[in-house]
């Protein structure tokens, strides 16, 4: 019996077979691995958040860029949707359905503003998609929302606030006048600093109030107790302008409370604006300080670079176009994280999903590198929340001058809610 | 006899389209039938009683928090939550129209606005019970109804299409009605309607009361069908778009507020798609709307070629 194409052996057939299989199953293979992981982001391009928006935009496509360059994630190549949701909670939930249903994203991420985050989780919930906001809202910590969401790239309101406290007790003052907005973003501002400052032995010794509506404050400002050592001020919106000039025309140049703020109220705002003379002196809170800080991290320079902002936090095209710098890294780092779960989980497709979410919940030291350019993060699978240190800075020269760094630790706070506990 | 034929054959096309449509237009559509609602009531009180309000968003969150914070707080299941929203919207209106329908015109329009604005602002006052700016999510418990979870697809979109059909059919019967013609004499000349002895202020406060029970509807359908409570949808914008939608699809015809719902909706997702410019494709095709075809789609059907279109 002679072997050969026209008699072929038993090992023979089984080996051209498996061969056959082999070379009909790569194809499929190769086109698995080549085919990109597809990101939806949920874009504030219009509506209140626009400025964040275009920045958030800027931001992730640089760290897209960077991912892809280093091979992507499981050496596939990534990709972003953007979709705007026009900052509103009813388009953002259309949006999310838009990204996941018919264009097939793996997950949803970047809302800013925490009314669209409210109002998008629910349906990231029903399609059982991870929703990785980027808002620094207290609404994930606090278990208002669901297994599928998780805040992984920025310290929330309630830890950021926490933090100041101390600072603000110790070089500021311990009474304290606060001037808030009357919604849930100065609400926060209120209750959680009222208590913090209580915990370092000062007090909050007036809370006012200002209308959402309004547009001008001046019949405010005679409510300020004489004896406020520290005028706290989270005022946000095209009326801070306003606010800061009628706040300088009141004290005049008379003496004056210690100004604090966050920078919510500036974030796209040159500091050196004409009318925000009277800030100059006074402190506020960043996530990720604007302007290059002397002390600043070796990726800081490289992360400047990538997403195209210069040493004062402006676009390097257009002095004028200012950043929001501490709150646009949350973007980037956001994806970074995307990227170490998915290679931990060994993700593959939206059936990994909830192999997804399990392997971003078993994170937890998120060490500083060029993937946390803000800085090291410890991130609370339980709560879904990460963790991060903040900065205080003052305004020298019309400029902010970073001047304190915190710890992780002191925005630490009991866990209000435990997600991995709650079904999928 | 074909009027009823024509609406109940939308109402099969639209039960059809779950097993023809993808999940995620499914899903759109659902939505579109509850917004279909909320412009179907505004109908009422604007297309055929000529009431022009600027404040239909506080009706809309009238029913919407009617709804959402008894589901919030005691934890009702969603067929009481929708009943409570239905009644919230009706009665907000109401009072509303007891104040407001003093006025006329423009008058009525600004005092509608200042109504809706203070009813904002009222949600933000209270944030510690309404949740704000923020608002809140509703629990899966009060999204259930005899056992049966509405925050999946078919349930919802059965749902949404049970209230859609039920509002679009009564409706019609309202609108073929006496009181219906009564309305459009509000519209159309309401001294002489005085003059043959109907009171105008009952008849509109009647009508606006009417167009709540829709608004409050469909507010309660979207906190229970899409799990969200928010302020935003007390804000201008969501007075403004049910006047949209029925000047698109055409004031004073029953399926113009279903029609303008779904043009403006594929008009908003196919322009979202060609440029991050969509809003101006949006407004340039309203402009268009207005210069061409004042009465909307359905009206200028109705005055050119199908002349028994209700």
């Amino acid at each position: 019996m002679t072997n050969g194409l026209l008699h072929p052996t038993r090992r023979g057939l089984l080996l051209a077979g498996g061969a056959g299989l082999l070379t009909a199953a790569l194809p499929g293979y190769v086109a698995a691995q080549a085919s990109p992981i597809k990101i939806g982001f949920q874009l504030h391009r219009t509506g209140i958040g626009a400025a964040y928006g275009r920045w958030y935009e800027r931001t992730a496509q640089a760290a897209l860029k960077a991912i892809n360059d280093a091979g992507g994630i499981t050496g596939r190549p990534v990709e972003i949707l953007f979709e705007d949701d026009a900052t509103d909670p009813k388009r953002g939930s259309e949006v999310v359905d838009k990204l996941t249903q018919s264009d097939g994203c793996d997950l949803v991420m970047g809302t800013l503003f925490s009314h669209v985050v409210m109002g998008s989780a629910p349906r990231a919930g029903e399609l059982k998609v991870p929703y990785l906001v980027c808002s620094e809202g207290y609404h994930v910590a606090s278990g208002a929302l669901n297994r599928w969401t998780l805040q992984p790239g920025i310290t929330d309101v309630r830890a950021q606030i926490s933090t100041m406290a101390p600072w603000v007790s110790q070089n500021l003052g311990k009474k304290v006048t606060m001037v808030f907005p009357d919604y849930a973003f100065g609400h926060d501002h209120r209750d959680f600093f009222t208590a913090a400052i209580q915990g370092q032995g000062g007090e909050v010794i007036a809370q006012i109030a200002v209308p959402p509506t309004e547009t001008s404050f001046t019949r405010y400002f005679p409510q300020i107790p004489a004896e406020t050592e520290v005028l706290y001020h989270v005022m946000v919106g095209p009326a801070v302008l306003t606010f800061v000039k009628e706040l300088g025309e009141f004290y005049g140049t008379g003496a004056k409370p210690q100004l604090f703020g966050f920078i919510d109220s500036l974030e796209a705002v040159d500091t050196a604006t004409p009318g925000l003379e009277f800030l100059e002196g006074s402190h506020f809170w960043e996530a990720h300080p604007r302007v290059k800080a002397a002390d600043a991290g070796e990726h800081e320079a490289a992360y400047r670079a990538a997403v195209g902002v210069d040493d004062n936090g402006a676009s390097v095209s257009d002095a004028a176009d200012v950043s929001t710098y501490s709150h646009m890294f949350s973007t980037w780092e956001t994806l970074y994280f995307i990227k170490q779960a998915m290679e931990a989980a060994g993700y593959t497709g939206p059936a990994d999903r909830q192999k997804l979410v399990e392997a971003m919940e078993a994170i937890s030291d998120l060490p500083y590198g060029i993937e946390r350019p803000q800085g090291a993060k410890r991130f609370n699978g339980k709560t879904h929340q990460v963790f991060g240190s903040q900065n205080i800075s003052q305004v020298q020269g019309g400029k902010l001058v970073k001047v304190h760094t915190t710890t992780i630790d002191e925005g630490l706070y009991e866990d209000a809610v435990d997600y991995t506990t709650m079904s999928f | 006899m074909k009027h009823w034929t024509l609406h109940l054959a939308l109402i099969a096309v639209l039960f059809s389209a779950q097993y023809w449509l993808s999940p995620y237009h499914a899903t759109n559509l659902a939505r579109i039938m509850v917004l279909a609602v909320f412009a179907m009531g505004y109908n009422l009180a604007f297309g055929y009683t000529g009431l022009l309000s600027l404040g239909h968003a506080l009706l809309l969150s009238a029913g919407m928090y009617a709804a959402g914070l008894p589901a919030q707080l005691w934890g009702w299941s969603a067929g009481p939550a929708f009943i409570a929203g239905i009644v919230g919207g009706g009665l907000v209106a109401a009072t509303l129209g007891l104040l407001a329908l003093r006025t006329a015109g423009v008058s009525f329009m600004i005092v509608t606005l200042m109504f809706a604005q203070a009813g904002y602002l009222t949600l933000l006052y209270f944030a510690p019970v309404t949740g704000g700016d923020d608002g809140f999510a509703l629990a899966p418990a009060s999204r259930t109804l005899m056992g049966i979870d509405l925050s999946t697809d078919t349930p919802r979109f059965l749902t949404a299409l049970a209230i859609f059909a039920t509002g679009l059919l009564l409706s019609l019967a309202l609108v073929r009605s006496f009181f219906g013609r009564t309305m459009v004499a509000m519209r159309e000349n309401e001294e002489r309607s005085r003059m043959l002895g109907y009171n105008p202020f009952t008849v509109k406060l009647a009508a606006l009361t009417l167009s709540g029970l829709y608004a409050g509807a469909a507010g309660a359908a979207y906190a229970i069908l899409f799990g969200y409570v928010g302020a935003s949808f007390a804000t201008i914008q969501y007075s403004i778009l049910p006047m949209l939608y029925v000047l698109m699809g055409g004031a004073g015809t029953t399926l113009g507020p279903f029609l303008g719902a779904l043009v403006m909706f594929a008009l908003i997702e196919a322009a979202t798609g060609l440029t991050t410019a969509h809003q101006f494709i949006v407004g340039a095709a309203l402009v268009v709307l207005v210069l061409f075809a004042p009465k909307g789609v359905l009206g200028t059907i109705r005055e050119r070629w199908v002349r028994w279109l209700p």
